[in-house]
Parts: C-alpha cells; sequence; structure tokens
C-alpha cells in the first residue's frame, strides 16, 4: 500500500501534540526544551509531506529554514539553561518564576 | 491723521517698567529705578502735550490724531484693533493723567525711599501708566476693556503691595472682586453694543483700512428710546448703556460697588492718589463720556445714572464726617466726588464731569499726597486723633493742603468751585430729557448742595484735626497703648524732602488755577464779552448733547473723523455766548453765589464746632459706615461662602467631581488586579496560554472557515 498523505500528517499532529504536553506537564527544563525541538520537527514532517505531494521544493526550502532557527535556538536555550542550572542548582521551570536571580 | 508718536505715550511707561522689573531688582538703585520711572512718564507726558497742542494736534484740529499699531482681531464682520486715537476726549484725559501721573511719580520717589521692593513699587505704577493710557487712548472697546483690565490689575498689584499685611492682601482681593461685577456688565454691554450696531469701533478711522461705520456713528439714525422701566430690557441702546454704567460703577467706586474703594487705601498713599483718587476711579467718568452717544439715546439710562450719582454722593459724604484715618475720609470724599461726576453725566453735562475729573484730580492728588507728606512726617501714624498741630512743623505740607482744602470746599477762584458749581447749575436746569420732571432736578440740585455743605464740613474737620489745636501726638496717655513692638513715645513730626514738597507745589498751583480753564459764561461775562470757556469749546465737538425737550433730533456725535463734515447733519454749535438768555445769565449767577455761600458756611460750620472741640464724637452709624460692609458680609457674601462650602465643595466637589475620579481609579485598580493573575511567572502557565489562544484561533478558523 503506497503511504498516504493523511499517514504523514497523522504522524506529525501525534508527535505535535506530545510535544505541547510534554512542554506543558513537565518541569523539567531540558525535557521541555527537547519537546519544543519535537513540535518543530513535526511541523517540520508537514512540510516535507506537502512538498512531496504538491511536487513543490519551496515546502523543503522552509525545513532547511527551520532547522537553522532551530539549531540556533538550542544553542541560545541551552546557554540560558546552563546559566540558570548555575545559579539555581535546580532545572525546575516553577522556581524560576520571578524575573531575577 | 495718523502718527506713530501717539504709540510712544504708552510704550514708554511699558518700557520703564520692563526695565525696572527685570534690571531694577538687580541694580538695587533707588536713584537708578527713580529715575528710569519717572523718566518714562515724562516722556509719555511730553509727547502728549505735543500730539495734543501742535499746530494740527489733537486738541486743535477737528480729526483726532490715530496710531494703528496692528490689526489685533478680525473675524467675519468683527474687528478690533490694537489702535489708539487721541481726540479732543481723549486728548484732555491724557493730558492730565500723564501729568498728574509725573508729579505723583516724582512725590513717590521721596515717600517710597527705603522701602524693601523700591524697584516693584515703579516697575507696578509704570505699568499701570501703560494700562490707564491704553484704556483712555483705545479707539474701541475692546483695547478699551484692556486696558480697564490692565489698570484694575495694577490697583490690585499695588493696593496689595505690603502683601505681607493681611488687611492689604484682603483689601487688594476686595477691590479685585468687586471690579469683577462690574467688569461683568462692561463685558455684556461690549457684546450687546456690537449685537446691536455690528462694531465695537468708537472712531472710523479711514486710513487703516477700516470701515466707517462705528458703535457710536450707528446711533446717529438711531431714534432715542422712551423712558420707561422696560427700555432697560428692551435690548437697545438703554440695555448697552445700563450694562456699561455696571462698569462704571465698579471702577468708579458708585453704589453699590464702592465698598471697595475706602479699603484700597491700605495701599502705599502715592498709589491712592494716582489710581484711587486721580485717575483709575474717573476711568468710568471716561467711559461714559465716550459713549454719550448711546446715553443720549437711552434717557432711562441717564436717569439710573444721575439718581445712583446723587446718592453716592451724599452717602459717602455723610460717612466721610466721621472718619478719623486721614486717608479714609480722603477716600469716601473721592467717592462723594465721584458722584458729583456721575450726577453731571446723568444730567447730560458730559462736559462738566470732564470738567470736575480734571480739577478733582489736581485737588484730590494735592490732598492724598498732602496726606502722604503728614504720615511720612509723623512716621507712618494715619490716626488724626494722634495729630493736631501740624501746621508749625509742616508749613509747606500745610499750605499747600490749605489750598487742596480751599478748593474742594469750592471757595471761589480756586479749582473746585468752577467745576462742582456748573455740575450744581446743570443739575439745577437739566431739562425733562433724563428725569420724569424738572422738578426732579431741584431735587438732585438739593443733594448736590446738601453733599457740598457736607464737603466742606468734613475737610475743615479733616484740616483742624490734621494742622491745628492741641498737638495731641504728644500726650501718650491720650491714646490706648499700641502693640509693645510699635515704634512708640512722642514723635518729633518733620516736613518732607523736596522730592514730595515740590510736586505738593505744582499741584497746589494746578488747584489754584485749574478751574480757570472751565470758567463758565455766566461768571466770566461779568469780567469781558469773549467766551473764556476753554474746555467746553474743546470739547463740544466731540461730546453728545442731550436734547432741551423731550426729543432728540440731532446729536452731536464724537469721533466722526475726517469724512464727517460730507454727511454731517448736526449744525455747528453756536457760540455759547449767544445761546444764554439774560434771566439764565442772571440765574445762573445766582445759582453761583448760592454755591460760594454753600461752601462759605460749610467752612464757617466745621471751623466754629471742630475748632473747640476736634475730637467731638461723630455718630456711630456714620463711623461705622452704615454698616454696610456688615450688611453686605450677611446678605451676600455669607450666603455665598455657605453655598459654595456645603453645596459646591462637599456635594459637587468632593461628592460627584471627586466621587466620578476617584471611581474610574478604584475601577482600573481592580482591572489590573484581576489581570495580574495572567502574569505569574510561571512558564508553563504561559505556554498553556498560547496554547489555548492557539485553540481558539484554529477553532474559529474551522468554525468560520479560513478568510480568503
Amino acid at each position: 500500500m503506497e503511504p498516504q498523505l493523511s499517514w504523514y500528517l497523522a504522524l506529525s499532529a501525534i508527535l505535535f501534540t506530545i510535544g505541547v504536553t510534554g512542554v506543558i506537564i513537565k518541569r523539567n527544563v531540558i525535557a521541555m526544551f527537547m519537546c519544543i525541538e519535537l513540535m518543530l520537527n513535526a511541523v517540520n514532517l508537514t512540510f516535507v509531506a506537502f512538498a512531496s505531494f504538491f511536487q513543490d521544493v519551496i515546502g523543503q526550502l522552509f525545513v532547511f529554514i527551520v532547522m537553522t532557527v532551530a539549531a540556533a535556538e538550542a544553542a541560545v536555550g541551552l546557554g540560558i539553561i546552563i546559566a540558570i542550572f548555575r545559579n539555581r542548582e535546580s532545572l525546575d521551570v516553577d522556581e524560576a518564576s520571578i524575573l531575577k536571580l | 491723521m495718523e502718527n506713530n508718536l501717539l504709540s510712544l505715550i504708552i510704550l514708554a511707561p511699558l518700557a520703564g517698567a520692563a526695565i525696572n522689573w527685570f534690571a531694577g531688582r538687580r541694580v538695587r538703585d533707588e536713584r537708578f529705578v527713580g529715575v528710569v520711572a519717572c523718566g518714562a512718564v515724562a516722556v509719555s507726558t511730553l509727547v502728549a502735550f505735543y500730539l495734543a497742542f501742535k499746530s494740527d494736534g489733537a486738541l486743535r484740529s477737528e480729526t483726532p490724531v490715530f496710531d494703528h499699531i496692528w490689526t489685533w482681531l478680525q473675524v467675519g464682520t468683527f474687528r478690533a484693533d490694537f489702535a489708539l486715537a487721541m481726540d479732543r476726549l481723549s486728548g484732555t484725559y491724557a493730558l492730565f493723567v500723564t501729568f498728574v501721573g509725573f508729579l505723583i511719580h516724582v512725590f513717590a520717589v521721596g515717600y517710597m525711599r527705603g522701602e524693601q521692593g523700591f524697584y516693584r513699587f515703579f516697575a507696578f505704577l509704570n505699568l499701570f501708566m501703560f494700562s490707564m493710557l491704553t484704556l483712555v487712548l483705545a479707539d474701541n472697546f475692546v483695547l478699551m476693556f484692556v486696558g480697564w483690565e490692565g489698570v484694575g490689575l495694577c490697583s490690585y498689584l499695588l493696593i496689595g503691595y505690603y502683601f505681607d499685611r493681611k488687611e492689604a492682601s484682603d483689601a487688594a482681593k476686595k477691590a479685585f472682586i468687586t471690579n469683577r461685577i462690574g467688569d461683568w456688565g462692561f463685558v455684556l454691554g461690549i457684546m450687546l453694543t456690537f449685537f446691536v450696531t455690528g462694531s465695537v469701533s468708537f472712531f472710523a478711522n479711514p486710513a487703516a483700512g477700516e470701515v466707517t461705520h462705528t458703535a457710536l456713528s450707528f446711533f446717529k439714525t438711531a431714534t432715542v428710546e422712551p423712558f420707561t422701566a422696560s427700555a432697560i430690557f428692551a435690548g437697545g441702546a438703554t440695555s448697552i448703556a445700563v450694562l456699561l454704567f455696571i462698569g462704571a460703577a465698579g471702577k468708579s467706586a458708585q453704589i453699590p460697588l464702592y465698598v471697595w474703594l475706602p479699603d484700597a487705601m491700605a495701599g502705599p498713599t502715592p498709589v491712592s492718589a494716582l489710581i484711587h483718587a486721580a485717575t483709575m476711579v474717573t476711568a468710568g467718568v471716561y467711559m461714559i463720556v465716550r459713549c454719550s452717544a448711546i446715553f443720549a439715546h437711552a434717557p432711562t439710562a441717564m436717569f439710573i445714572v444721575a439718581i445712583i450719582g446723587a446718592a453716592t454722593a451724599l452717602f459717602a459724604a455723610t460717612i466721610g464726617l466721621a472718619q478719623n484715618d486721614i486717608k479714609k475720609v480722603l477716600a469716601y470724599s473721592t467717592i462723594s466726588q465721584l458722584g458729583y461726576m456721575f450726577l453731571a453725566c446723568g444730567v447730560g453735562a458730559f462736559i462738566a464731569a470732564i470738567f470736575h475729573v480734571i480739577t478733582h484730580a489736581f485737588f484730590k492728588a494735592l490732598l492724598f499726597l498732602g496726606s502722604g507728606s503728614v504720615i511720612t512726617g509723623m512716621h507712618h501714624e494715619q490716626d488724626m486723633r494722634r495729630m493736631g498741630g501740624l501746621k508749625k512743623y509742616m508749613p509747606i505740607t500745610f499750605w499747600t493742603m490749605l489750598i487742596g482744602w480751599l478748593a474742594i470746599s469750592g471757595v471761589p477762584l480756586f479749582a473746585g468751585f468752577f467745576s462742582k458749581d456748573e455740575i450744581l447749575w446743570r443739575a439745577w436746569s437739566a431739562p425733562a430729557f433724563s428725569l420724569p420732571s424738572t422738578t426732579f432736578s431741584k431735587l438732585l440740585w438739593g443733594i448736590g448742595a446738601i453733599t457740598a455743605l457736607l464737603t466742606a464740613v468734613y475737610m475743615t474737620r479733616m484740616m483742624v484735626m490734621t494742622f491745628g489745636g492741641h498737638e495731641r501726638f504728644r500726650d501718650t496717655h491720650a491714646h490706648k497703648q499700641q502693640e509693645p513692638d510699635e515704634h512708640h513715645g512722642p514723635v518729633e513730626p518733620h516736613e518732607s524732602p523736596w522730592l514730595m514738597t515740590v510736586p505738593l507745589i505744582v499741584l497746589a498751583v494746578l488747584s489754584t488755577v485749574g478751574g480757570f480753564i472751565g470758567v463758565p459764561y455766566a461768571v466770566s461775562s461779568i469780567f469781558t464779552d469773549r467766551n473764556v470757556n476753554v474746555l467746553e469749546h474743546t470739547l463740544e465737538p466731540v461730546v453728545a448733547t442731550i436734547p432741551p425737550g423731550g426729543h432728540a433730533e440731532s446729536t452731536s456725535l464724537p469721533g466722526e473723523g475726517a469724512h464727517a463734515p460730507a454727511n454731517a447733519p448736526a449744525p455747528v454749535p453756536e457760540p455759547v455766548a449767544e445761546a444764554h438768555s439774560s434771566e439764565e445769565v442772571s440765574l445762573e449767577r445766582t445759582m453761583a453765589g448760592m454755591s460760594i455761600l454753600i461752601g462759605l458756611v460749610g467752612i464757617g460750620a466745621g471751623l466754629y464746632v471742630f475748632n473747640k472741640r476736634p475730637l467731638l464724637q461723630m455718630p456711630r452709624l456714620l463711623e461705622n459706615k452704615y454698616y454696610v460692609d456688615e450688611i453686605y458680609d450677611a446678605t451676600l457674601i455669607h450666603p455665598i461662602e455657605g453655598v459654595s462650602r456645603e453645596g459646591f465643595w462637599k456635594i459637587l466637589d468632593v461628592g460627584v467631581i471627586d466621587g466620578l475620579l476617584h471611581s474610574i481609579g478604584e475601577a482600573v485598580t481592580e482591572a489590573g488586579r484581576l489581570a495580574r493573575y495572567l502574569q505569574a511567572g510561571f512558564v508553563r502557565g504561559y505556554a498553556a496560554i498560547i496554547l489555548i489562544g492557539a485553540l481558539i484561533l484554529i477553532g474559529l478558523f474551522a468554525y468560520l472557515g479560513f478568510p480568503r
């Protein structure tokens, strides 16, 4: 059976939902961060699926841009996480609820 | 005729005020301040005399001198320029205002020596001269009102010159607020004038491109309004005239708005002389004479003016009889004399009113400055009960004030006699135009005559208490002890320096000879056939005359300017000499004799009574000024304060306005408190909010369809 477009979209939706759920329920900042990456990649999957379906390369180009931004975001985000951990010795986001250290 | 020098008359004092205000406070040199202030007024005086008397000057030609400075307001047909005009009336006024003002400035340099804020005093005094001359020389109602308010402001500033004394600052406020009531009438009068006539200008000045139609020329074709009470509310000439008179009554201290003037004596004495005797308080008379064309069409308004004037004259004279403060006597005397001037206006004797304004400026300035000299000599003692016998110590002050006393009492040949006699005669012979009947004019004459008698009596009392008799300032036990901190003990009076005595002497000369500018025909014809009434000759063309009967066929109009001869229906006034019938002349001479008699009887009675008992207790009712201040307090001020406090403050301000603002503030605070929960600081909460928002958006798209 040929893989249908809807399969990819369904998988993408499942991955995205997992990511959203993780961001909301996880307290560990690293885990939240991973969930954000999961959401990004769920979107990437959608782009690629549509690009293939419509035979249009622009969707794939978007994926590259998203990956670049995600890489940059990962660098900045991890830097912040390290800085917070150095000061608090904790990765619980609920403890970092005020705008100072 | 356009002449730019005219603006120098008002700009010189303004410049003087600016220099003294900005530089004088730093220089801190009384000589510098005094020279600047007196020099500025001297420039005004010289320019005023030059423009008035040069070959085609304001007093010698038919056309006024114009100076159009700039077009100030122009909205539709409404036009008010910042423009000056010197015609025969405003020229006459400008002459004595600048000259008497100059003398008083010189006096003030001596009087104010060593006072703190010397520069401030002279800056205000110069500012006053600027305002007063703007008022006089303005060529339209609106600019006149600017000057009108300016003199009010300067009056306020100068009454409150000793602002650290509560009595002075209270008096300043009282003067200002009382004048506001009058100004209300004046402003409404100006508005109604524009509404009725379509113009606020006094003069047609073709050179300035102005319409030839003016507020006053409108009345040339108007008919005289009926002599009924309902005319007051008809919205025509009578309404305008009554509203203008309310303004005049405020500025010129007439019943019921006179109460501020006696209190205004809290200011320095030169201020009392300049503002509250010689110039500002006569602005109301000037305004009425300026608008005589309107008043000549409003017999009801003129009747009101005459009644108020006569009542004020008598009322104030009785109060003046019982005052012990030397300046208060003079203040009530001023109110009384102003009443005379309004009485003259009310019976149509506009020129006589101006005549009395001028002579009064001379002798009342003299008396006020004399009192200032006495106060300085007595080391700031104003109570006449602690004076007496000053003749020996202050001879120049005594002799000059003696002349002022003779002038105001109406002794023949002195200035006051001619003007007062003229008013009394014109009241006696007033036509029924503005009066219910000619017998009413006899009543007005009677009031005027009684006032003249009282004037002679209270002025005699003042002279006797001050200069005559026992030297009461020596006996310290005679009066109750003052506050311990005040300098006390027997004072040694001394004559004032020349800066103060020279103006006194000049004014004394003017008070002696000043009356000769307006000697009536009935008197002059005894000596010469020529008509020597210079003042009447000068002012006749610019002042409206009321008809001898009950109707005005042609009233001559002021300010018709160059084009007047072309369309002026008014015949050139016949020489006055021929207008007098012989029985009228002999009657006038008899009445003049009566005036002399009244003055002499008053002086004689005063001397007889007060020489023996200078401290004679006067009736309490008079000493307490008929309790008018107390009555005003109880009937007007107290209720207004009550309504203001209980109603406007506690209910309207605190309840409604503050309540409204507070509830708006509280609502915003409450909304902020609720919105604060959104900003909890929990990252996962924010994520959830974003999620919910995204879901709502997606739901909306799904439900409504994607917009294309």
